[in-house]
């Protein structure tokens, strides 16, 4: 035993040698950038991992007990099925519109996107208003057919969620799906279909293999944010990892209870991350141009054409029309007793914060994804890695993993402001809006991560070498040549965290400042209190806001 | 890359802009009671006194956290919170000072109140059953413990057990029979579930007029809500244990903040809500019962009846609710 540790110890003793002497040798902006972004992140985690070393007076023994059993196969259940669901409707749209042609598809192909400025709660409430026992589909069916004996299935189940859940996240794997088979070019299309193989054939063969980390980063992001989801679960009364935590914490007002919790669902998330770098690891995609799909689209005739059309109309009605009709006819009903001019206001700081935040976040996510670029080492990529981590911590247990930190930093500061400057507030970071964009770059960065890594795969090494022969190089290589070569991919960031921070609930909630209330807060307040219809109006304002951007993004993205 | 810096920077500085307004005579509140049920209390206020009062909604608690981490630097004065295990928690992380008031002492009932004069109830709420007048004679009603009783099975209809209104209620009933019997309560009640537990108490009553179960347990002011929506549903509240210890309450309340930088402020602010005016304007707004007993219930709640209610001290379901919970995980009840 001593000697296995001995040489345990050697062997670490040389790595960190190792590791210094490469980082030593290696040291430049890209990787001090890195290192910063991934030590922001690694705050709120250690924050909450360290709360395994504390005791909670049985509490997580007693939830290990009698509460962990269940939730981990509700939780697993539910991530199955919604990354089955997801894929399955995200990819077969994702071809239909990006590489095939049929009646309607150039509609479809953005308003398929529409769903993205959905919250999943707002959707959650919504079918549970609609089909639930007392909601009027069932009420209607059985003031109509008193006898028929017929029972619907009961929507706040397994399946119920799930299906909620895919519907509210498949654009994730549509979007990410449908630009790579776009962009794919036609040449592998026809090299495929010259070779014999039928669009079948080409699809499962060439396309879809082809599409794979694309796919993949969008599933990343469907599983992250079903695993962190707390408000749909919450409204079907359905247990999950999630609901445990915050059981733990506002029920047996242990925060460390709750934050143990959270490391294992830490933990889960990390496992996926590097089976998804396992699966793609010694794939490199990188993609000769051509766009231009137009020519070789595959028309689909007849039977297939309509099939594809009823598909995605079906689709986006059960994702989009219907929710938005309810939403508006709930707000018909409440406009009076709801609007007032600070809905003004609301609107106006939700959008403000999401901007600011937009590019803020996708600010870093350059930086991020170009120092992955440069740098293909373990080290780097491996804290890029560490720096998306913080999207599959539930919002609220991120919050306090940065309020907790930042607030003593506070104290520090202010009491050093105040020795020796006179300094008089009692606070300095508190109450501002820096804790807020802190605890939405940690969790959001993947999201603008994602989209800006995936278009810089597609960068080809050659492209920079051409580039420094003439003398680009450094920044001005990312602002003359890669920016511009990046902008699909950074509008979509952008978009998306745009989207993604308008909807966030729980840490809005908790780390604004006074005054900073937006629609997602306006939402929770009626919601909580069981009114359903009034938070219509909100939702509607904050549906309504979202739409903006995520046209314009499909907009961009068609031509 | 300019335009970026530059709207950051307006950012930051509007930020800082926010906070530095400061005025002379203001107060800062947190509330987990919801904005549209303080506001206009506090603007009545405001008008009276000019004190302006600055609040900050949220889940109670993820404010008790934002509390304890601001800690001596936290600008909060008061803090409002629903359901007496809340207040409980607050005070004891040591997060709530005691109030020496006459004024409280006599306008709020000593069961509603800490022991320690840490915080004070301010509104009431009944926590009791609800029934499908089609379905259910009254004569089958009698306790809550009764709903354990074979003949609702596959009758009754019930909230989580995450929300904090039935840990309160089932901590009382630790309280008044211990743990075992309790247990076995409760294990007969999710055996008599007629569909799974709800998210909310609206649902319950949803559910139960449309005929799904024929009973529930709901706050009063809940089913006042919905009746005034919807007034031709089938539902009456019947308010149980009469005969035996009483209807089962729960407060919203509040206590002064224990870093409180406007403590005589929040002092006179608490003081006057339990004061009349306040009190019925505080509950009427949510359909609540005042916790000022001299003061007149709002004539729609006084419309639902009069009724004994149980008079074990609030705080106990703070001191029970951990296990209450445990409890309730033990026998099934989700």
């Amino acid at each position: 035993m001593p000697q296995s540790e001995a040489l345990h110890r050697r062997n670490a003793a040389d790595f960190c040698y190792f590791a210094l002497r490469n980082m030593t040798q290696s040291i430049d902006g890209w990787r001090v950038a890195v290192t910063a972004v991934a030590g922001l992140v690694a705050v709120p985690l250690l924050v909450i991992i360290s709360s395994l070393l504390r005791p909670t007076q049985g509490i997580f023994d007693h939830l290990v007990e009698h509460v962990l059993p269940g939730i981990l196969t509700n939780t697993a259940w539910l991530v199955l099925g919604v990354s089955l669901g997801t894929l399955l409707l995200g990819i077969s749209l994702g071809w239909l519109t990006g590489a095939c042609d049929f009646l309607g598809r150039k509609t479809f192909s953005w308003a398929l996107l529409l769903p993205l400025a959905m919250p999943t709660y707002v959707l959650a409430f919504i079918y549970l208003g609609l089909f639930d026992f007392s909601g009027p589909v069932q009420t209607a069916f059985r003031t109509h057919f008193p006898h028929s004996g017929f029972s619907f299935p009961d929507i706040r189940s397994t399946a119920g969620v799930i299906v909620v859940m895919i519907l509210a996240l498949y654009p994730y794997v549509y979007m990410f799906a449908r630009s790579a088979f776009m962009t794919q070019g036609k040449s592998s299309m026809e090299a495929a279909r010259t070779l014999g193989l039928t669009p079948t054939g080409t699809f499962f063969r060439v396309c879809l293999p082809m599409a794979r980390p694309w796919i993949a980063g969008g599933l990343m992001l469907v599983i992250m944010e079903t695993l962190a989801d707390f408000g749909a679960v919450s409204i079907f009364n359905f247990d999950t990892f999630t609901t445990a935590i915050y059981k733990a914490w506002f029920g047996f007002f242990s925060i460390t209870a709750a934050a143990q919790l959270s490391s294992i669902l830490v933990f889960i998330v990390f496992l996926f991350i590097i089976l998804e770098q396992l699966s793609r690891r010694r794939m490199r995609y990188t993609q000769g141009g051509g766009l231009g799909l137009e020519t070789s689209r595959i028309k689909l005739v007849g039977g297939s054409n309509w099939a594809a059309f009823l598909f995605s109309l079906s689709v986006l009605l059960a994702a989009f029309v219907l929710p938005f009709i309810q939403l508006l006819s709930w707000t018909v009903e409440v406009f009076h007793l709801e609007f007032g001019s600070r809905y003004f206001w609301l609107v106006g700081k939700t959008l403000f914060l999401a901007s600011i935040a937009a590019l803020v976040i996708c600010s870093v996510a350059i930086v991020l994804a170009y120092a992955k670029r440069r740098h293909r080492d373990h080290y780097t990529s491996g804290l890029t890695r560490m720096a998306t981590l913080g999207y599959a911590l539930p919002g609220t247990i991120l919050a306090v993993g940065i309020f907790i930190p930042v607030a003593r930093l506070d104290r520090v500061i202010v009491h050093w402001l105040n020795s020796y400057f006179g300094y008089e507030a009692s606070t300095f970071l508190q109450g501002t809006l820096i804790i807020m964009f802190t605890a939405y770059l940690v969790r959001f960065i993947i999201t603008g991560f994602n989209p800006i890594d995936s278009a810089t795969q597609r960068i080809t090494p050659s492209i920079d070498e051409a580039s420094r022969l003439m003398g680009v190089k450094g920044f001005s290589l990312l602002r003359r040549i890669h920016i511009p070569m990046l902008r699909n991919g950074l509008l979509t960031a952008l978009i998306l965290v745009f989207v993604e921070v308008m909807k966030e609930m729980p840490i809005t909630l908790m780390t604004r400042p006074f005054g900073w209330d937006t629609l997602a807060v306006k939402i929770f307040e009626l919601t909580s209190e069981g009114e359903w219809e009034r938070s219509a109006l909100p939702a509607l304002a904050l549906l309504l806001a979202g739409l903006v951007p995520v046209i314009l993004l499909m907009r961009k993205s068609e031509k | 890359m300019k335009h970026r810096l530059l709207i950051i920077s307006i950012a930051a500085t509007l930020s800082f802009v926010s906070i530095s307004g400061v005025f002379a005579r203001e107060l800062v509140v947190y509330s987990a009671r919801k904005e549209h049920l303080i506001k206009p209390i506090f603007e009545v206020y405001t008008k009276k006194t000019g004190v302006k009062i600055k609040y900050l909604t949220g889940k109670a608690g993820a404010l008790l956290e934002r509390l304890k981490a601001e800690g001596p630097n936290s600008p909060a004065d008061l803090l409002i919170t629903v359901d007496a295990g809340n207040l409980w928690h607050a005070a004891e992380e040591g997060l709530l000072s005691p109030v020496k008031s006459d004024t409280l002492q006599r306008n709020i009932p000593s069961h509603l109140r800490d022991s320690q004069n840490r915080w004070f109830g301010l509104s009431v709420r009944a926590r009791t059953i609800v029934y499908n007048t089609k379905k259910v004679d009254v004569s089958e009603l009698s306790t809550y413990e009764a709903l354990a009783n074979p003949r609702w099975r596959d009758r009754l209809l019930l909230r989580t057990s995450k929300k904090a209104y039935n840990q309160s209620l089932v901590a009382s009933l630790i309280v008044e029979h211990g743990e075992a019997k309790t247990e076995k309560i409760v294990r007969s009640w999710v055996g008599n579930l007629a569909a799974p537990p709800f998210s909310n108490d609206t649902k319950v009553m949803e559910a139960v007029a449309a005929g799904l179960g024929d009973i529930g347990i709901v706050n009063s002011y809940y089913y006042g809500r919905l009746m005034k929506k919807k007034p031709s549903l089938p539902l009456t509240l019947f308010w149980p244990n009469q005969k035996g210890t009483g209807v089962h309450v729960n407060v919203s309340g509040g206590g002064v903040a224990v870093h409180a930088k406007h403590r005589k402020e929040a002092v006179h602010l608490l003081e006057w809500l339990s004061t009349e005016e306040p009190q019925s304007v505080f509950a009427g707004a949510n359909m609540e019962y005042p916790a000022n007993p001299r003061v007149k219930v709002d004539p729609i709640v006084a419309g639902w009846g009069e009724f004994k209610e149980n008079p074990i001290s609030v705080a106990k379901y703070g001191e029970y609710q951990a296990a209450a919970i445990r409890l309730m995980d033990r026998a099934g009840y989700r």
